[in-house]
Protein backbone atom coordinates (compact mmCIF):
# COMPACT_ATOMS: atom_id res chain seq x y z
CA UNK A 1 0.00 0.00 0.00
CA UNK A 2 2.57 2.52 0.94
CA UNK A 3 4.85 1.45 -1.88
CA UNK A 4 2.21 1.76 -4.45
CA UNK A 5 1.35 4.88 -2.93
CA UNK A 6 4.59 6.78 -3.16
CA UNK A 7 5.39 5.22 -6.83
CA UNK A 8 6.96 8.36 -8.29
CA UNK A 9 5.77 7.16 -11.97
CA UNK A 10 2.23 7.86 -11.13
CA UNK A 11 3.05 10.75 -9.05
CA UNK A 12 4.37 12.11 -12.01
CA UNK A 13 1.51 10.78 -14.47
CA UNK A 14 -1.17 12.09 -12.43
CA UNK A 15 0.22 15.82 -11.77
CA UNK A 16 1.91 16.17 -14.94
CA UNK A 17 -0.66 17.55 -16.83
CA UNK A 18 -1.62 19.90 -14.40
CA UNK A 19 1.65 21.47 -13.84
CA UNK A 20 2.63 21.41 -17.30
CA UNK A 21 -0.29 23.69 -18.01
CA UNK A 22 -0.07 25.84 -14.41
CA UNK A 23 4.31 26.50 -16.02
CA UNK A 24 2.94 26.69 -19.73
CA UNK A 25 0.02 29.41 -19.65
CA UNK A 26 1.31 31.10 -16.14
CA UNK A 27 4.54 30.83 -15.03
CA UNK A 28 6.38 31.24 -18.35
CA UNK A 29 4.49 33.49 -19.79
CA UNK A 30 5.23 35.85 -16.29
CA UNK A 31 8.76 35.30 -16.34
CA UNK A 32 8.60 36.50 -20.56
CA UNK A 33 6.25 39.41 -19.78
CA UNK A 34 9.50 41.00 -17.20
CA UNK A 35 11.87 39.86 -20.06
CA UNK A 36 9.54 41.55 -22.89
CA UNK A 37 9.42 44.88 -21.11
CA UNK A 38 13.19 45.00 -20.76
CA UNK A 39 12.74 45.18 -24.84
CA UNK A 40 11.25 47.22 -27.34
CA UNK A 41 9.19 45.11 -29.17
CA UNK A 42 6.19 45.66 -31.77
CA UNK A 43 5.20 41.57 -31.35
CA UNK A 44 6.60 41.56 -35.58
CA UNK A 45 10.28 42.98 -35.49
CA UNK A 46 13.18 41.59 -33.47
CA UNK A 47 13.78 42.75 -30.18
CA UNK A 48 16.39 45.45 -29.00
CA UNK A 49 17.21 45.23 -25.09
CA UNK A 50 16.61 48.28 -24.05
CA UNK A 51 17.00 47.56 -20.48
CA UNK A 52 15.54 49.65 -17.42
CA UNK A 53 13.96 52.21 -20.53
CA UNK A 54 10.43 50.94 -20.75
CA UNK A 55 10.12 51.80 -16.77
CA UNK A 56 11.73 54.96 -17.05
CA UNK A 57 9.13 56.21 -19.42
CA UNK A 58 6.07 54.18 -17.15
CA UNK A 59 7.70 56.56 -14.47
CA UNK A 60 6.97 59.94 -16.19
CA UNK A 61 4.10 58.35 -17.72
CA UNK A 62 1.10 60.68 -17.18
CA UNK A 63 -1.38 58.60 -19.09
CA UNK A 64 -0.21 55.71 -16.59
CA UNK A 65 -0.13 57.10 -13.44
CA UNK A 66 -3.74 58.66 -13.93
CA UNK A 67 -5.09 55.09 -15.10
CA UNK A 68 -3.29 53.80 -11.48
CA UNK A 69 -5.17 56.09 -10.11
CA UNK A 70 -8.21 55.13 -10.94
CA UNK A 71 -7.55 51.66 -10.31
CA UNK A 72 -6.75 52.54 -7.35
CA UNK A 73 -10.17 54.87 -6.41
CA UNK A 74 -11.68 51.62 -8.16
CA UNK A 75 -10.35 49.51 -5.61
CA UNK A 76 -11.00 51.62 -2.66
CA UNK A 77 -14.62 52.12 -3.63
CA UNK A 78 -14.50 48.29 -3.14
CA UNK A 79 -13.60 47.80 0.02
CA UNK A 80 -15.80 50.15 1.43
CA UNK A 81 -18.33 48.74 -0.18
CA UNK A 82 -17.97 45.85 1.30
CA UNK A 83 -18.81 47.54 4.57
CA UNK A 84 -22.35 47.73 3.15
CA UNK A 85 -22.42 44.28 2.12
CA UNK A 86 -21.25 43.19 5.47
CA UNK A 87 -24.36 44.81 7.15
CA UNK A 88 -26.43 43.45 5.02
CA UNK A 89 -25.07 40.17 5.48
CA UNK A 90 -25.53 40.88 9.65
CA UNK A 91 -29.32 41.91 8.76
CA UNK A 92 -29.10 38.07 6.39
CA UNK A 93 -28.12 36.37 9.12
CA UNK A 94 -30.05 37.24 12.49
CA UNK A 95 -32.77 34.83 11.89
CA UNK A 96 -34.49 36.04 8.87
CA UNK A 97 -37.31 33.86 7.31
CA UNK A 98 -36.42 33.59 3.50
CA UNK A 99 -32.80 34.37 3.94
CA UNK A 100 -31.63 31.18 1.72
CA UNK A 101 -33.73 32.50 -1.07
CA UNK A 102 -33.16 36.02 -0.53
CA UNK A 103 -29.13 35.76 -0.77
CA UNK A 104 -30.06 33.48 -4.12
CA UNK A 105 -31.66 36.39 -5.77
CA UNK A 106 -28.94 38.76 -5.02
CA UNK A 107 -26.08 36.45 -6.84
CA UNK A 108 -27.67 36.03 -9.90
CA UNK A 109 -25.79 39.65 -11.57
CA UNK A 110 -22.80 37.90 -10.28
CA UNK A 111 -23.69 35.44 -12.60
CA UNK A 112 -23.64 37.18 -15.57
CA UNK A 113 -21.05 38.13 -17.93
CA UNK A 114 -19.49 41.03 -17.26
CA UNK A 115 -20.35 42.26 -21.33
CA UNK A 116 -23.52 41.89 -20.80
CA UNK A 117 -23.65 43.69 -17.53
CA UNK A 118 -21.89 46.11 -19.20
CA UNK A 119 -24.32 46.52 -22.47
CA UNK A 120 -27.50 46.57 -20.23
CA UNK A 121 -25.77 49.02 -17.95
CA UNK A 122 -25.02 51.32 -21.18
CA UNK A 123 -28.94 51.26 -21.84
CA UNK A 124 -29.64 52.12 -18.34
CA UNK A 125 -27.54 54.89 -18.51
CA UNK A 126 -28.84 55.87 -21.38
CA UNK A 127 -28.75 60.11 -21.82
CA UNK A 128 -32.68 60.22 -23.12
CA UNK A 129 -34.10 56.74 -23.09
CA UNK A 130 -32.22 55.51 -20.05
CA UNK A 131 -33.76 54.00 -16.97
CA UNK A 132 -32.06 56.43 -14.64
CA UNK A 133 -32.50 59.72 -16.33
CA UNK A 134 -36.48 58.69 -17.24
CA UNK A 135 -36.56 58.09 -13.35
CA UNK A 136 -34.60 61.37 -12.52
CA UNK A 137 -37.00 63.62 -15.00
CA UNK A 138 -39.84 61.96 -13.42
CA UNK A 139 -38.65 63.25 -10.18
CA UNK A 140 -38.52 66.77 -12.20
CA UNK A 141 -34.55 66.75 -12.70
CA UNK A 142 -33.90 69.13 -15.83
CA UNK A 143 -30.48 68.72 -16.92
CA UNK A 144 -30.05 64.98 -16.55
CA UNK A 145 -26.13 63.90 -16.31
CA UNK A 146 -24.97 62.13 -19.11
CA UNK A 147 -23.55 59.56 -16.90
CA UNK A 148 -20.48 58.26 -19.40
CA UNK A 149 -19.80 60.94 -21.02
CA UNK A 150 -19.11 63.38 -18.25
CA UNK A 151 -15.02 63.01 -17.15
CA UNK A 152 -15.99 64.32 -13.83
CA UNK A 153 -18.73 61.02 -12.66
CA UNK A 154 -18.00 58.52 -15.74
CA UNK A 155 -15.86 56.57 -12.86
CA UNK A 156 -18.39 56.65 -10.46
CA UNK A 157 -20.74 55.67 -12.99
CA UNK A 158 -18.50 52.49 -13.57
CA UNK A 159 -18.45 51.81 -10.16
CA UNK A 160 -22.11 51.38 -9.67
CA UNK A 161 -22.68 48.29 -11.74
CA UNK A 162 -19.76 46.99 -10.21
CA UNK A 163 -21.24 47.16 -6.47
CA UNK A 164 -24.66 45.59 -8.02
CA UNK A 165 -22.54 42.53 -9.95
CA UNK A 166 -20.45 41.57 -6.59
CA UNK A 167 -22.92 42.47 -3.73
CA UNK A 168 -24.06 38.54 -3.83
CA UNK A 169 -20.81 37.45 -3.86
CA UNK A 170 -19.78 38.61 -0.89
CA UNK A 171 -22.94 38.56 1.22
CA UNK A 172 -22.84 35.03 0.02
CA UNK A 173 -19.37 35.13 1.84
CA UNK A 174 -20.64 37.26 4.55
CA UNK A 175 -23.72 35.18 5.46
CA UNK A 176 -21.83 31.69 5.18
CA UNK A 177 -19.20 32.84 7.75
CA UNK A 178 -21.56 34.32 10.22
CA UNK A 179 -23.97 31.38 10.42
CA UNK A 180 -20.82 29.73 11.28
CA UNK A 181 -20.97 31.59 14.25
CA UNK A 182 -22.04 29.58 17.35
CA UNK A 183 -25.71 30.36 18.25
CA UNK A 184 -25.14 29.72 22.19
CA UNK A 185 -22.14 32.87 21.76
CA UNK A 186 -25.36 34.70 20.24
CA UNK A 187 -27.71 33.91 22.75
CA UNK A 188 -25.84 34.27 25.62
CA UNK A 189 -25.15 37.93 25.02
CA UNK A 190 -28.65 38.27 24.56
CA UNK A 191 -29.72 36.68 28.05
CA UNK A 192 -26.54 39.35 29.48
CA UNK A 193 -28.34 42.07 27.87
CA UNK A 194 -26.54 43.21 24.72
CA UNK A 195 -28.24 44.73 21.82
CA UNK A 196 -28.13 44.17 18.33
CA UNK A 197 -25.60 46.49 17.58
CA UNK A 198 -23.16 45.20 20.40
CA UNK A 199 -23.62 41.60 19.28
CA UNK A 200 -23.11 42.13 15.52
CA UNK A 201 -20.27 44.79 16.14
CA UNK A 202 -18.54 43.22 19.25
CA UNK A 203 -19.24 39.79 18.43
CA UNK A 204 -20.08 38.84 15.18
CA UNK A 205 -17.70 40.73 13.35
CA UNK A 206 -14.24 40.11 15.38
CA UNK A 207 -15.31 36.59 15.46
CA UNK A 208 -15.47 36.65 11.12
CA UNK A 209 -11.97 38.34 10.87
CA UNK A 210 -10.28 36.07 8.72
CA UNK A 211 -13.08 36.32 6.31
CA UNK A 212 -13.01 40.03 6.20
CA UNK A 213 -9.35 39.48 5.41
CA UNK A 214 -9.72 37.16 2.41
CA UNK A 215 -12.69 39.52 1.15
CA UNK A 216 -10.44 42.57 1.33
CA UNK A 217 -7.79 40.99 -1.04
CA UNK A 218 -10.70 40.04 -3.21
CA UNK A 219 -11.77 42.93 -3.34
CA UNK A 220 -8.57 45.10 -3.41
CA UNK A 221 -6.81 42.71 -5.98
CA UNK A 222 -9.83 42.47 -8.35
CA UNK A 223 -10.27 46.33 -8.62
CA UNK A 224 -6.79 46.10 -9.58
CA UNK A 225 -7.62 43.98 -12.48
CA UNK A 226 -11.16 45.50 -14.09
CA UNK A 227 -10.66 45.16 -17.19
CA UNK A 228 -13.76 43.50 -19.12
CA UNK A 229 -16.62 46.33 -18.15
CA UNK A 230 -14.50 48.70 -18.66
CA UNK A 231 -13.71 47.63 -22.16
CA UNK A 232 -17.14 47.63 -23.14
CA UNK A 233 -18.85 50.01 -21.56
CA UNK A 234 -16.27 53.53 -22.07
CA UNK A 235 -13.45 51.56 -23.23
CA UNK A 236 -11.43 53.70 -20.83
CA UNK A 237 -13.11 57.65 -21.96
CA UNK A 238 -13.98 59.41 -22.20
CA UNK A 239 -10.60 61.23 -22.28
CA UNK A 240 -9.01 58.75 -20.07
CA UNK A 241 -11.16 59.66 -17.46
CA UNK A 242 -12.04 55.67 -16.70
CA UNK A 243 -8.74 54.22 -18.18
CA UNK A 244 -7.54 51.46 -15.35
CA UNK A 245 -4.47 49.72 -15.54
CA UNK A 246 -5.55 46.85 -17.25
CA UNK A 247 -7.52 48.64 -20.10
CA UNK A 248 -4.73 51.21 -20.56
CA UNK A 249 -1.97 48.07 -21.22
CA UNK A 250 -4.68 46.51 -23.29
CA UNK A 251 -4.69 49.66 -25.60
CA UNK A 252 -0.52 49.35 -25.28
CA UNK A 253 -0.37 46.24 -26.51
CA UNK A 254 -2.95 45.23 -28.98
CA UNK A 255 -4.11 48.69 -30.32
CA UNK A 256 -0.77 50.52 -30.56
CA UNK A 257 1.37 46.95 -30.79
CA UNK A 258 4.00 48.16 -28.98
CA UNK A 259 4.57 45.09 -27.16
CA UNK A 260 7.71 45.87 -24.82
CA UNK A 261 6.38 48.91 -23.01
CA UNK A 262 3.11 46.96 -22.48
CA UNK A 263 4.97 44.34 -21.12
CA UNK A 264 6.27 46.67 -18.90
CA UNK A 265 3.08 47.89 -17.31
CA UNK A 266 1.79 44.52 -17.44
CA UNK A 267 4.65 43.20 -15.13
CA UNK A 268 4.22 46.36 -12.99
CA UNK A 269 0.31 45.09 -12.26
CA UNK A 270 1.47 41.95 -11.51
CA UNK A 271 3.89 43.37 -9.05
CA UNK A 272 1.27 45.74 -7.50
CA UNK A 273 -0.97 42.48 -7.43
CA UNK A 274 1.59 40.66 -5.95
CA UNK A 275 2.69 43.20 -3.64
CA UNK A 276 -0.88 44.41 -2.01
CA UNK A 277 -1.84 40.94 -1.37
CA UNK A 278 1.22 40.34 0.83
CA UNK A 279 0.70 44.17 2.33
CA UNK A 280 -3.08 42.99 3.24
CA UNK A 281 -2.09 39.82 4.86
CA UNK A 282 1.16 41.17 6.91
CA UNK A 283 -0.75 44.31 8.12
CA UNK A 284 -3.77 42.48 9.35
CA UNK A 285 -1.89 39.54 10.48
CA UNK A 286 -2.94 38.65 14.34
CA UNK A 287 -1.11 37.54 16.85
CA UNK A 288 -3.37 35.41 18.11
CA UNK A 289 -6.38 33.35 16.98
CA UNK A 290 -9.29 33.93 18.35
CA UNK A 291 -11.25 31.07 19.60
CA UNK A 292 -14.79 30.37 20.51
CA UNK B 1 -21.29 22.72 24.86
CA UNK B 2 -24.43 19.86 25.42
CA UNK B 3 -24.36 21.45 29.20
CA UNK B 4 -26.08 24.85 27.91
CA UNK B 5 -29.75 25.17 28.15
CA UNK B 6 -30.87 25.74 24.82
CA UNK B 7 -33.59 28.71 26.00
CA UNK B 8 -35.56 30.06 23.23
CA UNK B 9 -34.56 33.50 22.34
CA UNK B 10 -37.55 34.67 20.90
CA UNK B 11 -39.11 36.91 23.35
CA UNK B 12 -36.17 38.59 24.53
CA UNK B 13 -34.61 39.13 20.69
CA UNK B 14 -32.55 42.02 20.66
CA UNK B 15 -34.61 43.96 17.80
CA UNK B 16 -38.31 44.67 18.62
CA UNK B 17 -41.02 43.83 15.91
CA UNK B 18 -41.13 47.05 14.19
CA UNK B 19 -37.15 47.03 13.96
CA UNK B 20 -37.59 43.59 11.71
CA UNK B 21 -40.12 44.98 9.91
CA UNK B 22 -37.92 47.48 8.41
CA UNK B 23 -35.04 44.89 8.08
CA UNK B 24 -37.41 42.53 5.81
CA UNK B 25 -38.22 45.96 3.78
CA UNK B 26 -34.80 46.95 3.26
CA UNK B 27 -34.02 43.12 2.09
CA UNK B 28 -36.55 43.09 -0.12
CA UNK B 29 -35.83 46.07 -1.30
CA UNK B 30 -32.15 44.82 -2.12
CA UNK B 31 -33.62 41.95 -3.84
CA UNK B 32 -35.70 44.20 -6.14
CA UNK B 33 -32.53 46.45 -7.08
CA UNK B 34 -30.47 43.14 -7.70
CA UNK B 35 -33.52 42.03 -10.25
CA UNK B 36 -34.93 45.24 -11.88
CA UNK B 37 -32.26 45.65 -14.56
CA UNK B 38 -32.57 42.18 -15.76
CA UNK B 39 -36.84 42.40 -15.83
CA UNK B 40 -36.19 45.65 -17.80
CA UNK B 41 -33.79 44.10 -20.44
CA UNK B 42 -36.56 41.13 -20.88
CA UNK B 43 -39.30 44.36 -21.12
CA UNK B 44 -37.25 45.90 -24.02
CA UNK B 45 -35.93 43.05 -25.48
CA UNK B 46 -39.34 42.08 -26.07
CA UNK B 47 -40.74 45.68 -27.49
CA UNK B 48 -40.29 47.49 -30.69
CA UNK B 49 -38.23 51.10 -30.44
CA UNK B 50 -41.56 53.00 -30.77
CA UNK B 51 -42.76 50.84 -27.59
CA UNK B 52 -39.92 51.44 -26.02
CA UNK B 53 -39.55 55.04 -26.18
CA UNK B 54 -43.34 55.69 -25.72
CA UNK B 55 -44.66 53.31 -23.45
CA UNK B 56 -43.72 53.23 -19.72
CA UNK B 57 -40.46 52.28 -18.93
CA UNK B 58 -40.98 49.10 -16.94
CA UNK B 59 -44.18 48.11 -18.98
CA UNK B 60 -44.13 44.95 -19.67
CA UNK B 61 -45.33 44.22 -23.60
CA UNK B 62 -49.04 43.24 -23.99
CA UNK B 63 -48.20 41.90 -27.89
CA UNK B 64 -44.40 40.55 -27.45
CA UNK B 65 -42.35 40.80 -30.44
CA UNK B 66 -40.64 38.00 -30.13
CA UNK B 67 -39.50 38.91 -33.83
CA UNK B 68 -36.50 40.51 -32.08
CA UNK B 69 -35.65 37.18 -31.21
CA UNK B 70 -35.55 35.20 -34.52
CA UNK B 71 -33.96 38.62 -36.02
CA UNK B 72 -31.51 38.15 -34.45
CA UNK B 73 -30.93 34.48 -34.36
CA UNK B 74 -30.86 34.39 -38.17
CA UNK B 75 -29.55 37.43 -38.84
CA UNK B 76 -26.72 37.78 -37.42
CA UNK B 77 -23.85 34.59 -36.45
CA UNK B 78 -25.54 34.55 -32.83
CA UNK B 79 -26.15 30.79 -33.07
CA UNK B 80 -22.45 29.82 -34.37
CA UNK B 81 -21.70 31.93 -31.31
CA UNK B 82 -23.71 30.67 -28.69
CA UNK B 83 -22.69 26.68 -30.38
CA UNK B 84 -19.25 27.86 -29.98
CA UNK B 85 -19.28 28.90 -26.23
CA UNK B 86 -21.22 25.81 -25.91
CA UNK B 87 -18.91 23.05 -26.71
CA UNK B 88 -15.65 25.11 -25.93
CA UNK B 89 -17.36 25.88 -22.38
CA UNK B 90 -18.32 22.00 -22.17
CA UNK B 91 -14.23 20.90 -22.98
CA UNK B 92 -13.34 23.07 -20.61
CA UNK B 93 -14.74 22.24 -18.21
CA UNK B 94 -14.46 18.28 -18.42
CA UNK B 95 -10.47 18.92 -18.99
CA UNK B 96 -10.03 21.08 -15.97
CA UNK B 97 -11.97 18.88 -13.64
CA UNK B 98 -10.49 15.87 -14.59
CA UNK B 99 -7.04 17.22 -14.71
CA UNK B 100 -8.15 18.50 -11.62
CA UNK B 101 -8.99 15.11 -10.37
CA UNK B 102 -6.15 13.34 -10.39
CA UNK B 103 -3.76 16.40 -9.05
CA UNK B 104 -5.64 16.45 -6.40
CA UNK B 105 -5.27 13.00 -5.95
CA UNK B 106 -1.89 12.60 -5.97
CA UNK B 107 -1.61 15.72 -3.80
CA UNK B 108 -4.14 14.71 -0.97
CA UNK B 109 -3.82 10.65 -0.97
CA UNK B 110 -0.40 9.74 -2.24
CA UNK B 111 3.05 9.98 -0.09
CA UNK B 112 6.05 12.36 -2.21
CA UNK B 113 8.40 14.99 -0.52
CA UNK B 114 7.45 17.73 -2.95
CA UNK B 115 3.50 17.51 -2.80
CA UNK B 116 3.66 21.11 -0.52
CA UNK B 117 5.54 22.53 -3.45
CA UNK B 118 3.37 21.41 -6.04
CA UNK B 119 0.34 22.59 -4.30
CA UNK B 120 1.93 25.78 -3.26
CA UNK B 121 2.73 26.15 -7.08
CA UNK B 122 -1.01 25.76 -8.03
CA UNK B 123 -2.21 28.54 -5.39
CA UNK B 124 0.04 31.11 -6.30
CA UNK B 125 -1.18 30.84 -10.12
CA UNK B 126 -4.80 32.14 -8.43
CA UNK B 127 -2.92 35.12 -8.01
CA UNK B 128 -1.46 36.01 -10.98
CA UNK B 129 -3.87 38.36 -13.33
CA UNK B 130 -4.55 37.46 -16.24
CA UNK B 131 -3.29 40.44 -18.13
CA UNK B 132 0.29 39.98 -17.04
CA UNK B 133 -0.10 36.74 -19.35
CA UNK B 134 -1.65 38.28 -21.98
CA UNK B 135 1.45 39.57 -24.09
CA UNK B 136 3.10 36.09 -23.83
CA UNK B 137 0.48 34.09 -24.72
CA UNK B 138 -0.36 35.97 -27.56
CA UNK B 139 3.27 35.69 -28.99
CA UNK B 140 3.59 31.90 -27.87
CA UNK B 141 0.25 31.14 -29.66
CA UNK B 142 1.53 33.33 -32.72
CA UNK B 143 4.56 30.90 -33.01
CA UNK B 144 2.66 27.80 -32.67
CA UNK B 145 -0.32 29.02 -35.19
CA UNK B 146 -2.86 29.05 -32.53
CA UNK B 147 -3.97 32.32 -32.69
CA UNK B 148 -7.47 32.18 -34.34
CA UNK B 149 -7.43 28.26 -33.13
CA UNK B 150 -9.94 27.23 -30.07
CA UNK B 151 -7.19 25.16 -28.75
CA UNK B 152 -5.69 28.60 -27.69
CA UNK B 153 -8.76 29.80 -25.48
CA UNK B 154 -9.12 26.05 -24.05
CA UNK B 155 -5.98 25.60 -22.83
CA UNK B 156 -5.63 29.00 -21.30
CA UNK B 157 -9.10 28.46 -19.39
CA UNK B 158 -8.00 24.98 -18.19
CA UNK B 159 -4.98 26.93 -17.05
CA UNK B 160 -6.47 29.28 -14.98
CA UNK B 161 -9.47 27.46 -13.77
CA UNK B 162 -7.06 24.82 -12.31
CA UNK B 163 -6.04 26.18 -9.24
CA UNK B 164 -9.76 27.51 -8.48
CA UNK B 165 -10.82 23.54 -8.98
CA UNK B 166 -8.39 21.96 -7.08
CA UNK B 167 -8.80 24.61 -4.27
CA UNK B 168 -12.61 23.48 -3.73
CA UNK B 169 -11.12 19.76 -4.63
CA UNK B 170 -8.95 19.33 -1.25
CA UNK B 171 -11.39 19.73 1.48
CA UNK B 172 -13.49 16.73 -0.07
CA UNK B 173 -10.31 14.64 -0.93
CA UNK B 174 -8.90 15.02 3.06
CA UNK B 175 -12.00 13.53 4.43
CA UNK B 176 -12.23 9.75 1.84
CA UNK B 177 -11.32 7.63 4.48
CA UNK B 178 -8.36 5.89 4.26
CA UNK B 179 -9.33 2.05 4.60
CA UNK B 180 -11.45 2.46 1.38
CA UNK B 181 -8.18 2.27 -0.37
CA UNK B 182 -6.44 -0.27 2.22
CA UNK B 183 -9.87 -2.66 1.31
CA UNK B 184 -9.14 -1.83 -2.54
CA UNK B 185 -5.17 -2.59 -2.03
CA UNK B 186 -6.21 -5.55 -0.10
CA UNK B 187 -8.45 -6.95 -2.83
CA UNK B 188 -5.17 -6.26 -5.11
CA UNK B 189 -6.83 -3.36 -7.25
CA UNK B 190 -4.10 -1.38 -9.28
CA UNK B 191 -4.33 2.28 -8.15
CA UNK B 192 -5.21 3.53 -11.55
CA UNK B 193 -8.60 1.23 -11.26
CA UNK B 194 -8.41 2.67 -7.73
CA UNK B 195 -8.80 5.96 -8.80
CA UNK B 196 -11.16 5.72 -11.69
CA UNK B 197 -13.33 3.00 -10.38
CA UNK B 198 -13.96 3.47 -6.36
CA UNK B 199 -12.18 7.43 -5.20
CA UNK B 200 -13.64 9.24 -8.55
CA UNK B 201 -17.03 8.33 -8.07
CA UNK B 202 -17.37 9.05 -4.53
CA UNK B 203 -16.53 12.48 -5.65
CA UNK B 204 -19.74 13.46 -7.41
CA UNK B 205 -20.88 16.13 -5.69
CA UNK B 206 -17.56 18.36 -5.51
CA UNK B 207 -17.14 17.19 -9.40
CA UNK B 208 -20.41 18.64 -9.76
CA UNK B 209 -19.41 21.85 -8.09
CA UNK B 210 -16.36 22.92 -9.60
CA UNK B 211 -18.15 21.66 -12.95
CA UNK B 212 -20.53 24.83 -12.25
CA UNK B 213 -18.35 27.20 -11.53
CA UNK B 214 -15.98 26.43 -14.40
CA UNK B 215 -18.82 26.59 -16.45
CA UNK B 216 -20.22 29.72 -15.67
CA UNK B 217 -16.54 31.27 -15.64
CA UNK B 218 -16.03 29.94 -19.21
CA UNK B 219 -19.17 30.59 -20.29
CA UNK B 220 -18.64 34.56 -19.58
CA UNK B 221 -15.11 34.53 -20.49
CA UNK B 222 -14.32 37.88 -22.57
CA UNK B 223 -10.29 38.25 -22.87
CA UNK B 224 -8.52 35.88 -24.07
CA UNK B 225 -11.37 35.04 -26.83
CA UNK B 226 -10.97 39.09 -27.47
CA UNK B 227 -7.18 38.84 -28.12
CA UNK B 228 -6.79 35.67 -29.56
CA UNK B 229 -9.92 34.77 -32.10
CA UNK B 230 -10.66 37.04 -34.63
CA UNK B 231 -12.77 35.22 -37.30
CA UNK B 232 -16.44 35.25 -36.71
CA UNK B 233 -16.84 31.45 -37.22
CA UNK B 234 -14.85 30.40 -33.79
CA UNK B 235 -16.25 33.58 -31.32
CA UNK B 236 -17.72 32.90 -28.56
CA UNK B 237 -20.62 34.30 -27.48
CA UNK B 238 -19.25 37.15 -25.09
CA UNK B 239 -17.25 38.45 -28.12
CA UNK B 240 -19.77 37.91 -30.62
CA UNK B 241 -22.36 40.19 -28.93
CA UNK B 242 -19.87 42.96 -28.33
CA UNK B 243 -19.18 42.90 -32.00
CA UNK B 244 -22.76 42.25 -32.74
CA UNK B 245 -24.35 44.72 -30.83
CA UNK B 246 -22.18 47.17 -32.29
CA UNK B 247 -23.96 46.75 -35.93
CA UNK B 248 -27.52 47.24 -33.77
CA UNK B 249 -26.85 50.59 -31.09
CA UNK B 250 -29.84 52.12 -32.34
CA UNK B 251 -32.40 49.25 -32.22
CA UNK B 252 -32.94 48.30 -28.69
CA UNK B 253 -35.50 45.32 -29.18
CA UNK B 254 -32.45 43.36 -31.30
CA UNK B 255 -29.70 44.55 -28.75
CA UNK B 256 -31.89 43.32 -25.47
CA UNK B 257 -33.06 39.89 -27.30
CA UNK B 258 -29.17 39.25 -28.06
CA UNK B 259 -28.18 40.03 -24.46
CA UNK B 260 -31.23 37.59 -23.46
CA UNK B 261 -30.09 35.12 -25.58
CA UNK B 262 -27.11 35.44 -24.16
CA UNK B 263 -27.09 35.45 -20.58
CA UNK B 264 -30.41 32.86 -21.04
CA UNK B 265 -28.49 29.60 -20.31
CA UNK B 266 -26.74 31.00 -17.09
CA UNK B 267 -30.22 31.50 -16.01
CA UNK B 268 -31.68 28.48 -16.25
CA UNK B 269 -28.74 26.85 -14.92
CA UNK B 270 -28.78 28.64 -11.94
CA UNK B 271 -32.78 27.95 -11.40
CA UNK B 272 -32.22 24.71 -11.16
CA UNK B 273 -28.64 24.11 -9.70
CA UNK B 274 -28.48 27.68 -7.63
CA UNK B 275 -27.58 25.37 -4.57
CA UNK B 276 -24.33 24.09 -6.35
CA UNK B 277 -23.50 27.77 -7.65
CA UNK B 278 -23.83 28.87 -4.18
CA UNK B 279 -21.47 26.41 -2.78
CA UNK B 280 -18.66 26.56 -5.56
CA UNK B 281 -18.78 30.40 -5.21
CA UNK B 282 -18.84 30.29 -1.34
CA UNK B 283 -15.86 27.28 -1.08
CA UNK B 284 -13.94 28.78 -4.06
CA UNK B 285 -13.47 32.12 -1.98
CA UNK B 286 -13.15 31.64 1.42
CA UNK B 287 -10.69 29.05 2.05
CA UNK B 288 -8.61 30.89 -0.74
Amino acid sequence: MNKMMSNKWIIALYMLPALLLLALIIYIPIVLTGYYGLNDWNGIKAMTFVGLENYKELIGDKAFWSSALHSLLLALFSCLSLILYLAVSLVLASKIKGANTLRKIYLIPMLLSSVAIAQLWLKIYHPSNGLINIFLEKLGVVNTPEWLANTDIVLFAIFLPILWQYAGFYILIYYAALKGVPKEVEEAATIDGATAWQIAYRIKVPLITEVLKVTLVLAMVGSLKYFDLIYVMTGGGPNGASEVMASYMYRIAFKSFDFGYASAVSFFLLLICLVVTWLIRALTASKEQIQY
Amino acid sequence: MQGLPLRSTAGSSPIGAAGRAVLYIVLFIIAVVQLFPIYWLLTFSLKSNQQIFSSHPLSFPLQPKWENYEKVWSAGNIGTYFLNSLWITVVATLLTVVIASFATYAITRMNWKLSKLALGMIMVAMMIPVHSTLIPLYSMFNFAHLIDHPLSIIISYIAFNLPITVLIMLGFYYTIPREIEEAAVMDGSSIHRLVLTIIFPMTGTVVATTGIVNMIYNWNEFIFVNTFISSNELKTLTVGVQNFIGQYTTDWGAIGATLMISILPILIAFIFLSDRIVEGLAAGSIKG
